[in-house]
């Protein structure tokens, strides 16, 4: 599977690959305690203080690591949650077909006609901000992209004559839906997937920086961004560090979810 | 002596192959093919597919489809080396010295543009004619070509003229630059039998009357005698045998050829109907949801146990719809459909788990009637899992019979439907309506999407499968050679009414109906100057009337 594997997709790999061992091992790796204040306002970098400190005094490096593994841990379950209600009540929509499809269809294209920034922020400010609700929130607003996605696919699919020899065979809903359909629908979707991780990566630290994200003294990307934004007049670039660690986080991810693609579709008779 | 028109030298093709799981490396595709063609002949260049004979076709005016590249030999055309032709000679000789008809005139016109704007595009934009000129030229092929009210059809778009039409205005189009040489690529393939005599009769007409070269490609032996002088068979890029049709026809020398003159000489003895009929029809009328308009009307047919009851008619006479109303897709209005003693509910949703194993379809796409992503394995076991309730070792030795049954043998099991030929991918939807032990199989036009010798293995297979298994078949076809092999009763089909239906012996001899002398005689035979002794007869009766 490692053989032919093109010089972008491992680049992005291993990125991948660190932040996600960052995140998880962010309590043995961080040289200080998470909300411990250190030293000075907006020390330079040094050896004790590979990144400097915050603009409380807290070392950054640390912050970074804390950071980073809310971010991703509040990504990534707002993906998953978004892929598996998305995905089955777009299958099932493809499937059932009828008023169930314009039902469902039809509250999708509702919640899609507002702008999902303004309402997690209309959501958020009436519920109290916990991660927990967080994730909901997000996830649930995603859903309605991949929603989209999966019908579309799963449209597409329940259309081919397999299908139909499986529906005289006599098969019920759950076969077509995982055995035959799934299957079919997988490689745009985990390319979706890449996408949406991304977006939900975007939308928690745009949510942070706003300050309805995640709330101090816990870190989380766009938190940093958004405490050391004032830094930025007097030419310290605190708040650079996190802005690159999301552009490179999104780069990454989307060189896997290509190369995913790519594999998967000369998978044999893969679909486009 | 003067050089022929066209001259081909030991043509090479290659292209990029993709294998799956492999690095995509280069193959060659034609390997050394050469022949000549005089101004006002016809080359026939026959061959199953992926013999290489579009590819060769494309080649003359030095085009290759996407990633196919001539990677030697030459090709001359009107004494120059195409091969060597630089960009804007090639202009001048794609669409104006040479053209070209493809399979599929729906998909080449332009749906949103007029058909004489299209028809006339290729000689005005290479400055052989003017509007004017061009307009008036086009008119009289479409005379030619016997298209109706040929003064005004050009105004029409192509969704206003029917497939026939269409293909016979590609025809025009292709020969309104007044072009050297036209390459014919199954130039009927598309179309209804009923129909494919009239374009044939007509592109022959006009390939007479104006004196062009053409090379006819099709994979229909029977068709390309009617029309070609020379002909040429090819079998993987390779070159079997070239001579004069009689030659080809007449007297074959290779064996592969051999087998493509004598396909479908299967011997198949009519069987006598039983006293209970399996499948019993009643009075059916059927139409498809959010019309008025019934599809079906009043069918009535019966298939006996262990027989085969072919249904024929053109695309569009109702033979894949009366399909789904016995399946239950599509309930019927009005009407009952006796199964196996007992009646089946017109929802399929609300038959019976019994009733579902015991009727099984086999589709015309074998390609998409397999999940690509289920192994043939799978494919086959589904079945007996859902049905029996098989499992393990019991399920494997199962699905390894009903391999060896369709002839495929070991090593099967584990590939994936991609990884199979046309001809083993329709096998293994055999095995897969095998499996649940049916009653009666319901094969939709399950050979013709398949090479003529790949479709007579498939159409024995069914046939000795038929002894073995005691299963009846409903055949839908619009191929009366295929009914003569297999049927043991017909019922032929016309716009939703049965117009015809008995024993075959009773149904293929006379006296006939109109609809059934037309279909019947509309089948080209594979003898020379067929075509013209059918048209002179057609005159002749239409003259007596």
């Amino acid at each position: 599977m490692m053989k032919n594997m093109p010089l972008s997709a491992m680049i992005g790999l291993f990125f991948v690959c660190l932040y996600f061992a960052m995140a998880i091992f962010a309590a043995w790796l961080a040289p200080y305690g998470m909300a411990e204040v250190v030293g000075d306002v907006w020390e330079p970098s040094s050896a004790a203080h590979w990144l400097g400190t915050d603009n409380i005094g807290r070392d950054l490096l640390t912050r970074m690591i804390y950071g980073g593994q809310t971010t991703i841990y509040i990504a990534t379950a707002a993906t998953i949650l978004s892929f598996t209600t998305g995905s089955v009540l777009g299958f099932l929509a493809a499937v059932l077909g009828g008023w169930a499809d314009q039902l469902l269809s039809r509250s999708v294209d509702l919640v899609m006609s507002i702008p999902s920034l303004i309402l997690a922020l209309v959501i958020l400010s009436v519920m109290p901000v916990t991660i927990p609700i967080l994730i909901v929130v997000m996830g649930l607003l995603d859903s309605t992209r991949v929603f989209r996605l999966a019908r579309a696919v799963a449209v597409d699919i329940n259309a081919m004559e397999f299908v139909e020899a499986a529906t005289l065979r006599g098969e019920g809903r759950g076969w077509v839906i995982f055995r035959e359909i799934l299957p079919n629908a997988l490689s745009p979707l985990v390319a979706e997937m890449g996408l949406r991780f991304i977006f939900a990566v975007l939308f928690i630290s745009t949510l942070s920086f706003l300050g309805l994200g995640v709330q101090p003294p816990l870190a989380d990307w766009g938190g940093i961004v958004k405490e050391n934004k004032d830094g930025i007049v007097y030419g310290i670039g605190a708040a650079l560090y996190p802005a690159v660690a999301i552009a490179t986080l999104a780069i990454s991810v989307n060189l896997v979810a290509d190369w995913i693609l790519n594999r998967t579709t000369s998978l044999k008779g893969g679909r486009g | 002596m003067s050089d022929p028109f066209v001259k081909v030298r030991d043509l090479r093709i290659g292209a990029t192959a993709y294998p799956p799981g492999e690095k995509p490396h280069d193959i060659e595709i034609v390997h050394g093919v050469s022949f000549d063609l005089e101004k006002g002949r016809v080359l026939g260049l026959i061959g199953e597919s992926g013999a290489g004979k579009s590819t060769i076709g494309l080649a003359t005016m030095a085009y290759g489809r996407g990633g196919v590249k001539i990677t030697g030999g030459e090709v001359w055309v009107n004494g120059r080396d195409i091969m060597q032709s630089s960009l804007g000679d090639l202009r001048r000789l794609r669409g104006g010295e040479v053209t070209y008809v493809s399979q599929s005139a729906a998909a080449s016109f332009n749906p949103a543009k007029r058909i004489m704007e299209q028809v006339t595009e290729a000689a005005i934009k290479q400055g052989k004619f003017s509007r004017h000129e061009a307009e008036r030229r086009a008119v009289d092929l479409f005379k030619k070509l016997g298209l109706p009210d040929p003064e005004h059809i050009g105004r029409r778009f192509p969704h206003q003229v029917s497939g026939g039409q269409l293909q016979r205005c590609m025809t025009a189009l292709a020969l309104c630059p007044e072009p050297d040489l036209v390459v014919f690529d199954e130039p009927t393939t598309a179309l209804d039998v009923t129909t494919q005599i009239e374009v044939l009769m007509a592109i022959k007409d006009a390939i007479a009357a104006t004196g062009v070269a053409a090379l006819y490609i099709t994979h229909d032996l029977a068709v390309v005698a009617q029309v070609s002088d020379d002909i040429m068979v090819l079998k993987t890029g390779d070159m079997v045998e070239y001579g004069t049709t009689d030659q080809i026809i007449n007297n074959p020398q290779e064996a592969y050829t051999q087998a493509l003159v004598s396909v479908r000489s299967i011997d198949h003895e009519e069987k006598q109907p039983s006293p209970s009929p399996v499948l019993k029809i009643e009075n059916i009328t059927a139409r498809y949801r959010g019309t008025n308009f019934d599809v079906l009307k009043n069918v009535n047919v019966e298939l006996h146990p262990g027989q085969t009851l072919a249904l024929v008619g053109e695309s569009g006479s109702g033979k894949s719809t009366l399909a789904r109303v016995i399946t239950g897709l599509l309930p019927q209005r009005v009407g009952r459909i006796h199964f196996a003693g007992r009646d089946l509910d017109p929802v399929m949703k609300n038959r019976p788990k019994e009733d579902q194993r015991e009727l099984q379809l086999i589709y015309q796409m074998a390609d998409t009637a397999m999940n690509p992503r289920q192994t043939v394995g799978t494919i086959i076991g589904r079945p007996l899992e859902f049905y029996f309730g098989l499992k393990g070792k019991e399920k494997q030795r199962r699905i390894q019979d009903l391999l060896d049954q369709i002839e495929l043998g070991e090593g099967f099991q584990d590939r994936y439907p991609a990884e199979l030929s046309g001809g083993q991918k329709q096998r293994v939807c055999i095995a897969r309506a095998l499996a649940a032990k049916p009653k009666m199989i319901i094969c939709d036009e399950v050979t013709s999407a398949l090479d003529p010798l790949v479709a007579d293995g498939i159409l024995k297979l069914l046939l000795n499968l038929q002894k073995v298994e005691d299963v009846a078949f409903l055949f839908i076809t619009h191929d009366l050679a295929t009914v003569k092999a297999i049927a043991d009763s017909v019922a032929v089909m016309y716009r939703g009414e049965v117009v015809r239906y008995g024993t075959k012996s009773d149904v293929l001899s006379p006296p006939f109906d109109d609809y059934t002398d037309l279909l019947l005689s509309s089948v080209p035979e594979m003898k020379l100057g067929w075509l013209e002794e059918v048209i002179a007869h057609r005159k002749m009766e239409s003259a007596g009337n």
